[in-house]
């Protein structure tokens, strides 16, 4: 397993994989809701320019609203997303797999100030990379992670070949990378994955094409086509 | 079992979940024999996990499962309170209640707070050049600028003559200041210490100056009343700071980052009873303690007022309640 997994033990004792997201997604996603929050104060602030003095009351508070909970609105409202983290395919999750909730979300990002200290998030990116879960120091306190939402899944099924029992006895972890073999043929240039079944010419006995159809065969079987 | 007939066993009860979860997080109306179904079917489908890893099958599988508990997880789990009878507890007793628990803290950041005011107030009072110590003259006479008696608009810049745009620039600054206290405070204590001996040295700086330059008549009734809010909170944001601070260095029994995040879910509340009080004084500044109409002597006497709802709501209020 790579190490950005996350393993959460759930009370249902079944655990639930996580994958860690990184200082640059992070990065790339904090820059894009930047970018927003400066085009609304800046449509904002020519809106309200025509009241005046009035106006400029109501930006300043906006300005302190956008600066403050635009992040925890949208975690706590959709789902740990802001429009950027969605962009990069991120999610802010409690440390136990649960959706963050009001408080998490305020500590994390009210403590933004500490990580931007001493210039440009520096303990921030500091802790990041001392973390397992590349956190940083709001999210130590508040007790949250930032993850990757769950990829939609591709489809990958075995290639369809008449079953054929392997000559010897697999182990699990044997029958299971050849399972995954199979699966992942389809996202292979049939060169490499001809390739790749040369290096079981101990279990086909034959090279190439052969041999590779031979290990799908093998596959179909042990998933249970008979 | 094999692994195409468990998924020809039980793919369909995965989709009808899947539909259902998906239903439930979009708060669609689901009659409650379907939507009550939805923990038994959780954990049906957990179980379905443990098994599908157990047997080692493909990845593909375990991959979708783990999907499909993640999200019914997710669904389960959400915290889901009501918005206003949390707030109107938390105000009504929970909040005073939670910094009578913490008292000693509250103390400790009073002291680092008033006792700069006081000493450097006394200070500059005594000698007027102490004030240089701590601002530049251009920013004395600022100061003394926004408090001439003959002032059209005291407190303030000149120019800056609209009751809303200096709401605006309270709620800004002041909640941006006590949340900067706070937070500097991860760095154990260090920063909320720092922010309660600067924030108290300056005050005191500037109405020492301002009482020795003789103008109290304008100073005093302006500061007064929104203090009774505005400097309590700072008192209340350093407290909360210090919490972080001092979890760090004295964790106890656990670890320093478990610790750490005991005393945050503590210190958010407290933060959360600030943005109100400074939100109060903010309104009170911008639109009381600057109108130029009302009297001193009716100024004072709701400053009196202020003060003592103050402390009387952080003495008595909830009592006896659970914090």
């Amino acid at each position: 397993m790579l190490d950005t997994y996350r393993e959460i033990e759930t009370p249902e004792g079944v655990e639930l994989q996580l994958r860690a997201a990184g200082p640059v997604a992070r990065m790339l996603a904090f820059t894009i809701d930047l970018l927003l929050r400066g085009v609304i104060l800046f449509i904002l602030s020519i809106v309200l320019s025509v009241v005046g003095n009035f106006g400029q009351g109501l930006f300043l508070i906006v300005v302190f609203l956008t600066e403050w909970f635009y992040p925890v609105l949208f975690e706590v409202l959709r789902n740990g997303e802001t429009p950027g983290k969605r962009m990069f395919g991120l999610r802010v999750l409690n440390d136990n797999g649960t959706p963050v909730s009001w408080g998490p979300s305020l500590v994390r990002n009210l403590l933004r100030v500490v990580d931007f200290m001493p210039a440009f998030y520096g303990f921030g990116l500091a802790s990041m990379l001392l973390n397992r879960d590349f956190k940083r120091l709001g999210d130590l306190a508040a007790g949250t992670i930032v993850v990757y939402q769950e990829p939609a899944l591709r489809n990958l099924a075995i290639p369809d070949a008449p079953a054929l029992a392997p000559p010897l006895g697999l182990n699990l972890a044997e029958q299971r990378a050849l399972i995954t073999y199979a699966e992942r043929s389809q996202r292979l240039t049939e060169v490499r994955s001809e390739e790749l079944a040369d290096l079981l010419t101990s279990l086909t006995g034959v090279h190439g094409r052969v041999g590779m159809q031979r290990l799908y065969q093998m596959a179909n079987w042990l998933v249970g086509k008979r | 079992m094999n692994q195409q007939e468990f998924e020809r066993q039980h793919e369909a009860y995965w989709q009808e979940t899947e539909a259902l979860i998906g239903n439930l997080s979009q708060r669609k109306r689901i009659d409650f024999s379907v939507a009550g179904e939805f923990p038994q079917r959780y954990r049906q489908v957990c179980q379905h996990l443990a098994l599908a890893r157990e047997r080692q099958y493909t990845s593909h599988l375990i991959e979708r499962l783990n999907q499909l508990m993640l999200r019914g997880h997710q669904h389960l789990y959400s915290a889901r309170a009501g918005f206003l009878s949390p707030i109107l507890q938390f105000v009504g007793g929970a909040f005073p209640a939670l910094i009578r628990r913490e008292w000693r803290l509250f103390w400790l950041a009073f002291f680092l707070f008033y006792g700069p005011l006081a000493v450097m107030g006394w200070a500059v009072y005594e000698r007027p050049e102490m004030s240089y110590t701590l601002m530049k003259p251009a920013q004395v006479s600022q100061i003394e600028e926004m408090y001439r008696p003959d002032a059209p608009h005291i407190g303030r810049e000149r120019g800056a003559d609209n009751d809303v745009y200096m709401f605006g620039v309270y709620i800004w600054n002041n909640i941006r200041i006590g949340f900067q206290t706070f937070a500097s405070g991860i760095f154990f204590g260090v920063g909320s210490i720092f922010y309660l001996l600067f924030n108290g040295l300056y005050i005191g700086a500037v109405a020492g100056h301002l009482t020795q330059v003789g103008y109290t008549a304008t100073f005093w009734p302006f500061v007064s009343g929104h203090g009774s809010f505005e400097l309590t909170a700072i008192v209340l944001s350093g407290m909360a700071g210090l919490k972080l601070g001092f979890a760090i260095l004295a964790p106890g029994r656990r670890t320093r980052l478990e610790a750490l995040r005991e005393a945050a879910k503590v210190s958010i509340k407290i933060i959360y009873g600030v943005i109100g009080m400074l939100v109060i004084a903010a309104f009170l500044e911008a639109f009381w303690s600057a109108s130029t109409w009302i009297g001193p002597t009716v100024k004072y006497s709701v400053a009196g007022a202020l003060w003592s709802l103050v402390a009387l709501y952080f003495l008595f209020v909830g009592r006896g309640h659970a914090a």
